[in-house]
């Protein structure tokens, strides 16, 4: 590694205050670290975020959801009493790595390091949920879909900092699932993943959907003429095979060591469908099957 | 620039010169001569490099030590007490679980993390909680027979 400074401030403001060209923020690591080790990244001040109490804990918010902070490892959060009601989230955490990655890894640093693959992702997105950054002109928050600008790069400016996640409070009559294929069942990176939400009105027939894909395309891919189909019926086996061959055709997947891109369109396809079928069981109206 | 900083390591606590660019593990290895944790890829993979911080097995190659300095950390040099091997390596040489050796001192301190967290893990949460320590010799099962060996002799 190249030499560089290294700084741990207490608040928000001296974290933003401290970077600018040539520095980077440190959460869990398990993406900088690897980066700068193997000489891919130059770094020359390293601001580690993980003494600032805000972003290293889960808060309540006043309209009753929650505020992630970005550098809480994903142990910790998976352990937090408030996350019960976002299973999805906790699920997709769990799918990061060995336990040592989940006990450095955070939820912040998967956004930020953007992968397409990005575990977290999907179910973030699909959760509705908001990032909130600091930067030099104060504070803003954003949707988490729009951070990702390709691959590995996020719409964040060298002085911004991702302070923390809010997730709107879980709805009624709503779930959401995460799904994701991988050759090995632990320790892998997806070929493919699907994210889902649903919630449902009073007479069961979907008021909301959101339908996210990962793995597929430079950015995670909201699916929308899928959700635009699943939106007032009733979920049915048939319905839901319809919305996931048209999730499909909105994959804009390549071709690599992983997977051809006909076959990762082929797993975007049983992934949606699954993934809405797993919404619907949370929802305690399993999809009867043909 | 190197630093003198404090650090716990082992319960006992020591100051050892730090260059900010150092990772846990070559504090460990190189300024603290704890040759126990091995490094094996380098980049958070394989896990033969697990040591535990503050309680939690970490990939102590992709940490920095400056992250580390005030935090309680074992190394598989704290793990037998009073030259007496603990049960998970007892079990280990018992059972066979270990041949070359050198992902054993990460398996050892990600089991006992385990056993401390869950006295009574089923063969599925074992299996879970090795993922990150790769072996290339045993196959897995005698150390996960062994693990679950090591579960069975509470208090040994």
């Amino acid at each position: 590694m190249n030499e560089f400074d290294y700084t741990a401030p207490a608040t928000v403001e001296e974290a933003v205050a401290q970077l600018g060209t040539g520095a980077r923020v440190l959460a869990g690591g398990t993406d900088l670290i690897v980066q700068m080790r193997e000489g891919r990244r130059q770094v020359g001040h390293v601001v580690d975020l993980k003494r600032i109490a805000e972003l290293t804990e889960v808060a309540s918010t006043p309209d009753g959801g929650v505020a992630i902070g970005a550098a809480l490892n994903v142990t910790a959060l998976s352990a937090h009493p408030a996350m019960a009601a976002y299973p999805a989230l906790v699920e997709s955490g769990r799918m990061i790595g060995s336990y040592q990655i989940q006990n450095r890894a955070s939820i912040g640093g998967n956004v930020c390091n953007a992968a397409p693959s990005a575990d977290a992702v999907p179910a973030l997105i699909c959760l509705g949920a908001r990032a909130v950054v600091a930067g030099p002109g104060g504070r803003r928050d954003e949707p988490v879909e729009a951070l990702f600008a390709g691959p590995g790069r996020t719409t964040l400016g060298p002085r911004d900092v991702l302070v923390s996640l809010r997730l709107p409070p879980a709805a009624k009559r709503s779930a959401a699932a995460y799904l994701r294929f991988t050759p090995r069942r632990e320790m892998d990176i997806a070929v493919a993943g699907v994210g889902a939400w649903l919630r449902l009105d009073e007479r069961g027939a979907v008021a909301e959907a959101r339908l996210t894909l990962a793995a597929v395309g430079p950015t995670p891919i909201r699916a929308a003429q899928a959700e635009r189909l699943l939106i007032g019926e009733k979920p049915s086996a048939k319905l839901v095979a319809e919305a996931a061959a048209l999730a499909a055709r909105d994959a804009r997947p390549i071709s690599d060591t992983r997977g051809s891109a006909e076959y990762r369109r082929e797993l975007v396809k049983t992934l949606a469908a699954r993934a809405v079928a797993a919404c619907c069981a949370r929802l305690g109206n399993p999809l009867e099957t043909a | 620039m190197k630093a003198l900083r404090p650090f716990t390591i082992n319960g006992e606590e020591i100051e050892l010169a730090l260059d900010t660019r150092d990772t846990l593990l070559e504090l460990l290895r190189d300024r603290a001569g704890l040759t126990g944790s091995k490094e094996g890829c380098g980049n958070g993979n394989c896990g033969a490099c697990t040591v535990l911080v503050d309680g939690a097995p970490v990939n102590a190659c992709i940490m920095l030590a400056v992250e580390a300095v005030g935090r309680k950390i074992v190394t598989i040099e704290g793990v037998a007490a009073n030259g007496k091997l603990d049960r998970v390596q007892q079990a280990l040489i018992d059972l066979g679980g270990t041949q070359c050796g050198y992902c054993t001192p990460g398996v050892v301190l990600s089991a006992t993390a385990l056993l401390e967290r869950n006295p009574n893990p089923t063969e599925i949460e074992i299996r879970h909680a090795l993922a990150g320590n790769l072996c290339r010799c045993t196959g897995y099962d005698k150390i996960v027979e062994a693990v679950v060996a090591a579960a069975a002799r509470v208090g040994a």
